[in-house]
């Protein structure tokens, strides 16, 4: 008989030390200490009370209305004085301009002589008298030179320096189908064009006119008036194939600011007017009480300090209670187990995020609109990208936290570096104390550049208004700024893996 | 005495609260001589308070004093030690009221250095960046009496941010969430000011903000224009400074530790 040997077996399974046993194991944790479920309810909470306070704390008199849309679907405005006739076909039309002055009221009853540099005078085609219908114009502006426009948002630069009867500014709008050329000249013999663009709508017979307008006067960050330019035309010039008919003065776009006047005398024309043809910016150039969405999410910062502790005492409160030691035995990979509470941590923060924003967005928005708001128009798009990069920018500022926390294993010390890198640039950037250049520079290389993704308005070189973070303009732009709060989340994680390596726990 | 000759002892021997106490300076002073360095004023009227831009390095310099105030407290609930030090001495407002009083000391001697330190970055710097008297700035002098109120009302805004933090400490018991309550008390009420589109409601909150209403102690010109009159924005902080030790003072009393 030969006496066999059985090798030993084991009864029960070996366990997978797999990623996925990690993660839920990261998961466990974090669902079942309280207070860090707790911390981040209470964030949700504070977003969505601050975003109804900033909702329906004012009522403001006046109701909402709907914004005006250009023809590329931007919010614009259209007023200012002109006069016109109805041209058909193919044409021209050329004339001088040999002065354009502002005026401002800068006083109880009293007009001064003002600068405001975007104030136009020039020659348009537009596709009807109806506000925010298409158009393209050659026009001279008091600080900016002449300038091809169309469309509101399109603008491109002819010849410099300011006209006067020394230095009188020649212009000429050519129509030749769908397309309209400007062409600029200093003394009406020698011609350079300027550009050939082609509005959204030209129908055959066009509204062709002299225009002036000039927007609020912008004396500070918190104040402005209106303001309106008075322009001469020399005698107006007709070719290639228009026919005149008689000019008649009106203007375009109602409401007081657009008033204006004209007067004919030896050949020419004296026109005032007052009132812009722009895209809509943020700010103290803002007409009425236009709320970019952003404004709404201001909350995040509440719920990024609230994200920030729960984020940071992840990994401080393993090493105040020892716990540390108990996980990297576990699990001896430690950039692993880093890996699994930034991923774990960074999801669930992530969408806490994400469903906050949506909510207040849905919630705040008829709430505003109730109390008299106009919301800055934005597409679906936008909307979206707004919502799913507020949970990004907490899932970030999450892992940043995280590896903060890792690097410096205290709490307190952790919590404030996170808050105080992540949100006092910013306050300092908004506050009177720093200038505007140094403040958009904290803006552009601290982790607060990442709030760059909740600007939802454009800037326009071709409208002055101050472009501040407080009225929604970011110096960089919400992809760049994300990326720049990516870096640092980055560069902590990385520091946070090798010290963990290194240190013993 | 002996609670404070305690508290005392403690303060001094933990490493971490002279670290923090020259962060307090060292923190106070670059962020304002930074923000100094990149202040001009090219123009007659650049409308910059000279004082509150020479003391810009407290919005940063508070965050050092939140931790020590936070940790004096926060620190004993994350070690056990608050089990025993309330065994040594059972009268929870005695020690409350030392801790209190030793962070009072600590805090004036590093805030005053400070705003000291502050005030000579501007001394030095201001002059060379248009602030002359061509512009209508004299040189920063402690005779002048905004000023004084000045670099007096700056400490005294760092002790007060010592006593709120230590009231929400003591209510909280956990270090990171309290530093999270006194920060988000402090930071956020500018930024909701800002979001709210109506005057009347922005003057309101600048008035109880912790940090905007007790900043106006800095301000030196253009004092009709301010939400609060500088002493009376002190008195704002002040407020919540005992409100927090007092809920915190309440809440020791009342709970097992």
């Amino acid at each position: 008989m030969t006496a066999t040997m059985t090798p030993f077996r084991r009864e029960t399974e070996v366990g997978r030390d797999g990623f996925g046993q990690l993660l839920h194991a990261e998961w466990t944790k974090l669902r079942t200490v309280r207070g860090w479920v707790r911390g981040l309810g209470l964030g949700a909470v504070l977003m969505i009370l601050i975003g109804l306070f900033g909702a329906a704390a004012v009522e403001l008199p006046n109701e909402a209305s709907a914004v005006p849309l250009g023809p590329d679907g931007e919010p614009v405005r259209d007023s200012f004085y002109w006069v016109h006739q109805s041209l058909t076909g193919d044409g021209s039309i050329t004339v001088a301009v040999d002065s354009l002055t502002q005026q401002a009221d800068t006083g109880p009853g009293r007009q001064d002589n003002v600068t405001v540099p975007w104030a136009k005078a020039g020659l348009m085609i537009k596709e009807s008298v109806e506000p925010t219908s298409s158009y393209a114009a050659v026009l001279a502006t008091a600080s900016h030179g002449v300038r091809m426009q169309y469309d509101y948002t399109h603008d491109r630069a002819g010849l410099p320096g300011a006209v006067s009867a020394a230095a009188p500014r020649w212009l000429r709008l050519t129509r030749s189908g769908n397309t309209v050329t400007g062409y600029n000249s200093t003394d009406g013999s020698h011609w350079t064009k300027v550009e050939t663009v082609r509005p959204a709508t030209l129908p055959a017979t066009v509204e062709v006119g002299l225009f002036v307008t000039s927007p609020d006067h912008i004396e500070s960050a918190h104040q402005s008036t209106t303001s309106s330019a008075t322009a001469h035309f020399g005698s107006v010039g007709l070719q290639d194939g228009w026919q005149g008919s008689g000019w008649v003065p009106d203007h375009v776009g109602g409401g007081p600011q657009s008033a204006g006047e004209s007067t004919e005398s030896a050949g020419g024309f004296t026109i005032r007017g007052s009132g812009d043809i722009a895209p809509i910016v943020g700010g103290i150039a803002s007409p009425g009480n236009i709320v970019p969405l952003g404004n709404f999410l201001v909350g995040t910062f509440a719920g990024l300090i609230a994200v920030m502790v729960v984020a940071t005492t992840y990994i401080t409160a393993e090493y105040r209670r020892g716990l540390i030691r108990t996980t990297l035995t576990a699990s001896p990979r430690r950039g692993r187990v880093l890996a699994a509470k930034a991923i774990v941590l960074g999801a669930v923060t992530f969408v806490v995020g994400l469903v906050t924003a949506a909510v207040v967005i849905m919630v705040c928005e008829p709430i505003a609109k109730s109390h008299g708001f106009t919301m800055f128009p934005v597409d679906l798009w936008t909307e979206l990208r707004v919502v799913v990069s507020t949970g990004a920018l907490l899932a970030v500022a999450a892992v940043f936290a995280l590896a903060v926390g890792a690097v410096l294993r205290r709490s307190a010390g952790a919590v404030a570096l996170v808050i105080a890198a992540m949100i006092l640039p910013y306050i300092l950037a908004t506050s009177p104390v720093l200038p505007a250049g140094a403040g958009n520079w904290l803006l552009r290389v601290t982790p607060a550049a990442g709030f760059a993704v909740h600007q939802t308005v454009q800037k326009y070189p071709q409208v002055f208004t101050y472009y501040t973070p407080t009225s929604g303009y970011f110096p960089l732009s919400p992809l760049a700024g994300f990326a720049v709060l990516c870096g640092y989340a980055v560069l902590a994680l990385g520091l946070a893996v090798v010290l963990l390596r290194r240190r013993d726990a | 005495m002996a609670a404070l000759h305690a508290e005392w002892t403690k303060l001094r021997t933990l490493a971490g609260n002279a670290w923090l106490l020259l962060a307090v300076v060292a923190l106070t002073v670059s962020v304002s001589a930074g923000v100094l360095t990149v202040t001009t004023c090219s123009t007659g009227d650049c409308g910059a308070d000279a004082a509150r831009v020479s003391l810009s390095g407290i919005y940063l310099g508070q965050v050092a004093v939140a931790i020590l105030a936070v940790l004096a407290v926060g620190g004993e609930y994350g070690t056990g030690m608050i089990r025993t030090t309330l065994t040594a001495i059972p009268g929870r407002s005695t020690i409350l009221a030392a801790k209190a009083a030793v962070l009072i000391a600590a805090v004036l001697v590093a805030g005053t250095v400070a705003v000291f330190g502050s005030l000579l970055a501007g001394w030095i710097i201001l002059p060379g960046n248009g602030f002359t008297e061509d512009h209508g700035y004299q040189m920063l002098s402690l005779a002048d009496g905004p000023l004084l109120r000045a670099g007096i009302g700056s400490v005294c805004y760092l002790i007060l941010i010592a006593l709120l933090s230590l009231g929400v400490a003591t209510a909280v018991r956990d270090s990171a969430a309290a530093i999270g309550v006194v920060l988000g008390l402090l930071y956020l009420f500018p930024i909701i000011t800002q979001m709210i589109r109506d005057p009347e409601w922005q003057r309101h909150l600048q008035q109880i903000a912790p940090m905007t209403a007790g900043l106006a102690v800095q301000a030196t010109v253009g004092l009709a224009d301010l939400p609060i009159a500088p002493w009376k924005g002190l008195g704002v902080l002040a407020a919540w400074a005992v409100g927090a030790l007092l809920i915190g003072g309440w809440l020791l009393r009342s709970r097992d530790a």
